[in-house]
């Protein structure tokens, strides 16, 4: 019986159209997307037809979560610690290197200044863990007005939320002055901090209003509500 | 493809006569970790850039405020933003009509269907801004067939807006006033009505008492109040 024979046949596929497909891809996605920020709460915000895009340099965002805990989110590192270092003096708490450092990598903050410090001593898993206990009444920067006796004795009815922010405008302004004096940046340059509130849609108005008059309270009348953009599906 | 071929045509055929040789390289580990970048990239990041939605607050400054409040409340629509998203709007001071039930309306967000020539808030307020709503659109067809850039857009609209304000005195100012029931999403969809009606002038402010007694005979209508009635109508 004649054997069949088997023809010896190549089972090499040229991959390099298929290489050149995904390289085409991984460009796309690498130019046009930005990464996911990680923030300590999913809010689901409400949707609009306005269009207007987020400024990316200069902003503070105010994480509002449906129980009305606040988060901070700012997006200069260096106006971040400058503005740890000013909260912490108001409060007379001094941080150690170690600590400052670790707050650099905080895009998103929200923890009383009176457990920041221990908060800033844990692993970044266990930031997470604390984080997650949304109850606990450490999570969240307090908005409530307790009258401070700051370090020279003078009494203010601040609540840490306006300092925050108050010291984060300051920070911002200040690190743009000094970019203006070494000649880096035009006078014209200059942006002041904008304020964003993210908040849930499911929010309630008290909750959003006190952070609305907490604001006013400091002549910051004009933010930026973040939306997402409102599609024939949502309507 | 990935094929170099190197043929020597050494025509004489004598001396150093080469291999015929094909020179492939495989791409598929290549493929491979293209892949898993792009998984990568596709999960860790995002497409879209959040939207904003541009807010200003009234100052605190307590500074006539209440005397300019007044004069414009006389031409204005104040809208009423209840709880289990609904709305209410009436025209002019409220002082004018305690006794008139029909003053304070109830208008719902958007058409439930059925009827053609139901009303909702956004055909309400385009009725009523009628002369500058359709210039605005007129522009924005414009725009759209790129007869003018963005830019000659906004600030044409913004003149639109200020002409039916200032001089010609047609367009109403909408005050906005969300009771304590009314939840971020409902006035954010409030202020994009605005913004889609092309309203130049809107603020938001808190109920006064006025607006308290309203709401409450509306919703009581004499019957015996719930719960969440009773928070809207009365404090």
């Amino acid at each position: 019986m004649a054997k069949v024979k088997v023809k010896k046949q190549s089972t090499f596929i040229d991959m390099t159209a298929m290489s050149d497909v995904t390289v085409l891809l991984l460009t796309f996605f690498m130019l046009t997307s930005t990464f996911i920020q990680k923030e300590p709460i999913t809010v689901n915000t409400p949707a609009s037809v306005s269009e207007i895009k987020i400024p990316e340099t200069n902003i503070l965002t105010v994480l509002v979560d449906d129980k009305g805990k606040i988060f901070l989110g700012l997006d200069n590192p260096q106006d971040r610690v400058a503005t740890l270092k000013a909260v912490g003096e108001d409060y007379g708490y001094d941080f150690t290197a170690a600590q400052i450092n670790n707050f650099k990598y905080l895009a998103t903050f929200g923890v009383p200044i009176i457990s920041m410090a221990g908060f800033l001593d844990k692993t970044t898993e266990e930031q997470d863990k604390y984080l997650l206990d949304l109850d606990n009444n450490r999570v969240g920067i307090p908005t409530d007005s307790v009258e401070v006796k700051d370090a020279l004795g003078v009494i203010s009815k601040d609540n840490e939320f306006k300092r925050w922010v108050s010291h984060a405008k300051k920070a911002c302004a200040d690190r743009q002055q000094a970019l203006v004096e070494s000649g880096v940046i035009k006078d014209d340059e200059v942006q002041p901090l904008q304020i964003a509130i993210k908040a849930d849609q499911t929010t309630d108005y008290p909750v959003i209003k006190k952070v609305m008059d907490d604001l006013r309270d400091m002549r910051e009348n004009r933010y930026l509500l973040i939306t997402n953009l409102r599609t024939a599906s949502s309507e | 493809m990935a094929e170099v071929q190197t043929n020597d045509h050494n025509d004489s055929g004598k001396k150093n006569k080469q291999k015929k040789q094909t020179l492939r390289v495989d791409f598929t580990p290549m493929v491979d970790m293209n892949m898993l970048l792009i998984t990568f990239f596709m999960f860790c990041t995002t497409l879209l850039k959040p939207q904003t939605m541009r807010l200003s607050m009234p100052t605190k400054d307590k500074v006539e405020e209440e005397e300019q409040n007044k004069a414009r409340q006389s031409s204005a629509i104040t809208l009423l933003i209840g709880g289990d998203d609904k709305l209410y709007y009436y025209e002019g001071m409220p002082e004018a009509a305690y006794e008139n039930p029909d003053f304070l309306r109830e208008i719902p967000y958007k058409k439930k269907g059925g009827e053609e020539n139901e009303e909702n808030i956004r055909t309400y307020l385009i009725k009523r801004n009628n002369g500058t709503y359709q210039k605005i659109e007129e522009l924005k067809f414009q725009l759209a067939d790129e007869k003018i850039t963005e830019k000659e857009f906004t600030e044409k609209s913004i003149e639109i807006q200020d002409e039916a304000m200032k001089k010609l005195k047609i367009a109403p100012t909408v005050i906005i006033k969300p009771t304590e029931l009314a939840s971020y999403k409902n006035l954010v969809d409030v202020i994009d009505e605005m913004l889609i009606c092309h309203i130049g002038a809107y603020t938001i402010l808190d109920l006064s008492d006025g607006d308290r007694y309203l709401l409450y005979k509306k919703t009581s209508k004499g019957e015996y109040l719930s719960d969440a009635q009773r928070a809207a109508g009365i404090k």
